[in-house]
């Protein structure tokens, strides 16, 4: 009921849900129930990328609020991203116990590797799943709120807004390769085994992981759906026109700014916890400003603004990602590229904006 | 002894400490009849005087019309009163009792200053409507948007104000598409929304047709007593057509001050304005 409030308008939001529930289903059915001979059956790697896009398309969704709703052009989101990948990094490590290489009860291997002898304070709590899970989303949302405080108050905006959120993940990066810093370093963190006591390569539990992030796509779509359809969402979209107005209107932007601001480091902290057992490794190459980049590729080629179009965006680009890397290796650039100009050319709303266009014509 | 005492002091039950008294911003107080007074401000750029020694008082709902040259100090003034720049000396109330110069910029729109600005600026992407619902008096605090839902005499508000800027057919289309003319009632029914005290309009009919212009000289005058309303204007024909009593500024004071006659009469005006 609440939930059909909210789509009311929101026509293609309610196709992304429906197809969101289908695919929840097919995709479960196709992999566990069908035949492994049969050409219908969808292997576990299939599922484990399909559950890697729906991470991205998440964190493309968190990155299209703040962008396309608030105007903040941010280069360092998929920070919040691998922030919320390395919380759950090291409850996945905490979990791996005597299975190590070095078979320490306690330590990871590369704090055995390094001769550290106990765990840094840090590490502690993250043998909780619930801690973990916690941290997934506190950390990131209290560097946003560190971070959004200081350049919101201080009114940066802009292009130099765009420049401190990339320092401040290039900064990040370069922490997290210091082997001091107790994040495995270069290496990053690896070699989980399970993860709440199910084993990682178990393929029922690559379906879960798969629900599990289709589920907080769902959750993250509906949850900014409602941000964008009150009326703090039309004081974000008046922000992102015409900021010094807004204030004359009485609105604290830096404020609306802020909260909207953490609120989408949040769910792309999630998103990268939902990624992080997918693919089995986190590293601080997550961190590169070119990943956040990419990100805003996504958004900009899918449609900002619209939420669902950073979802398509996201998923589209990633799937051509995949094949053409495996397809022609030499070609991507190129084709990510030639893609992004095309759409900035003739698309300047993104893939879904050709179906406004068309109703505008008729 | 005595630090016993100090904190037998300091710990008297009925003390309230003064961080614990929640501040209670004074009202809007009109009742000398003059709801701005600027005195004796002054501001400079880079050695550029914008404001000189700059007087003026405004009674409570008057239309007065600000003309002068360029660089006469219109736009900084209106800034002072809006708190987008600080005087360097002076003193500007509104009303007896609320300094201007202690406020920041939404807190002064909240006690009812609102400004139109020389260009319109409405939010193009949001429609008529939304545009007023923004612009409506109301708690602006994040939570508060979050969870807020048009009421019945929100709605109510929103048509009144419509009416009165004649926008009501217009009122689900995207303000981006609004005529010129259009979008400067836009601004000054955002204003409205705000139900303030005192409206300043800056160049309201900059760019208009005729037709417009006559629409907005009555929208204008038909606010005059309701609310105050400061109208700064390079157009004379707008003005007189207007104007009870004009005010004169040049070099950043005040040149002269009356109804639109005696001001065109005076010698000094003219010089300024004609040139020798």
């Amino acid at each position: 009921m609440l939930l059909m409030n909210i789509l009311k308008n929101d026509r293609p939001g309610v196709w992304l849900l429906a197809t969101l529930l289908v695919v929840s289903i097919v995709v479960p059915v196709l992999n566990l129930l069908v035949a492994e001979s049969s050409i219908f059956h969808l292997s576990t790697y299939t599922v484990t990328l399909l559950g890697k896009y729906l991470t991205y398309a998440l964190l493309a969704l968190a990155a299209d609020l703040v962008w396309g709703y608030l105007g903040i052009l941010t280069l360092g989101h998929a920070a919040f991203f691998a922030l919320g990948g390395y919380a759950m990094g090291m409850y996945l490590m905490r979990q791996i116990g005597e299975r190590g290489v070095y078979g320490d009860p306690v330590l990871p291997d590369f704090m055995v590797f390094l001769n550290w002898q106990e765990l840094p304070w840090f590490w502690f709590g993250f043998d909780q799943f619930w801690f973990a899970a916690l941290m997934v989303m506190v950390v990131p949302g209290i560097l946003a709120y560190v971070f959004g405080y200081l350049a919101f108050r201080s009114r940066v905006t802009g292009v130099y807004l765009s420049i401190i959120t990339q320092a401040m993940t290039y900064a990040l990066m370069l922490a997290f390769f210091r082997n001091e810093m107790g994040f495995g370093g270069n290496n990053g963190l690896t070699d989980f085994k399970d993860i709440l006591g199910f084993d990682l390569r178990a393929d029922s539990t690559r379906i879960a992981l798969f629900l599990a992030s289709a589920a907080a796509l769902a959750i993250g779509y509906v949850l900014s759906r409602i941000i964008v359809s009150s009326r703090l969402g039309l004081a974000s979209v008046a922000i992102r026109d015409a900021e010094s107005r807004s204030r004359f209107c009485g609105y604290r932007v830096e404020n609306i700014k802020l909260w909207v601001f953490v609120f989408s480091a949040i769910m792309a902290g999630v998103a990268g916890a939902l990624y992080v057992p997918q693919v089995g490794i986190i590293n601080p190459g997550e961190f590169s400003p070119l990943n956040s980049i990419e990100l805003l590729i996504w958004v900009a080629i899918g449609g900002r603004g619209t939420l669902y179009g950073a979802v398509i965006g996201a998923m589209l680009v990633n799937y051509s990602k995949t094949y053409f890397t495996a397809a022609l290796p030499e070609m991507w650039l190129y084709a990510l590229g030639a893609l992004f100009i095309l759409v900035t050319l003739y698309l300047p709303k993104g893939i879904v904006g050709l179906r406004n266009m068309r109703r505008e014509k008729t | 002894m005595k630090a016993m005492q100090i904190l037998r002091e300091f710990s008297r039950r009925d003390r309230v400490f003064d961080f614990l008294v929640k501040a209670v911003p004074p009202e809007l107080d009109v009742s000398h009849n003059i709801i701005l007074y600027l005195e004796g401000l002054n501001k400079s750029f880079d050695g550029f005087k914008a404001i000189n020694n700059l007087n003026l008082y405004i009674e409570t709902g008057e239309l007065r019309c600000i003309i002068g040259p360029n660089g006469a100090g219109k736009s900084t003034m209106m800034d002072i009163i809006t708190g987008k720049t600080r005087p360097d000396t002076g003193q500007a109330w509104f009303g007896q009792r609320l300094n201007l110069l202690e406020m920041d910029e939404p807190e002064i729109a909240e006690a009812g200053i609102g400004r139109k600005f020389q260009k319109p600026t409405v939010f193009e992407n949001l429609t008529v409507s939304q545009n007023l619902e923004l612009a409506m008096s109301q708690d602006k605090r994040v939570w508060p948007l979050l969870v807020a839902r048009l009421s019945t005499e929100q709605r109510e508000l929103i048509d009144e104000v419509l009416t009165i800027i004649g926008l009501n057919e217009l009122a689900s289309d995207p303000a981006g598409k609004l005529s010129h003319g259009q979008k400067q009632w836009l601004e000054i029914g955002m204003l409205l929304m705000q139900k303030p005290a005192l409206l300043l309009v800056d160049e309201p009919v900059a760019g208009m047709t005729h037709q417009e212009m006559e629409r907005t000289a009555e929208l204008l005058t038909s606010l005059a007593g309701k609310h105050t309303v400061i109208v700064v204007e390079h157009d004379m024909d707008f003005v007189r057509s207007i104007a009870r009593k004009v005010t004169v500024l040049h070099q950043g004071s005040v040149l002269a001050e009356g109804s639109m006659a005696e001001v065109q009469s005076d010698p000094r005006v003219i010089e300024v304005y004609l040139g020798e």
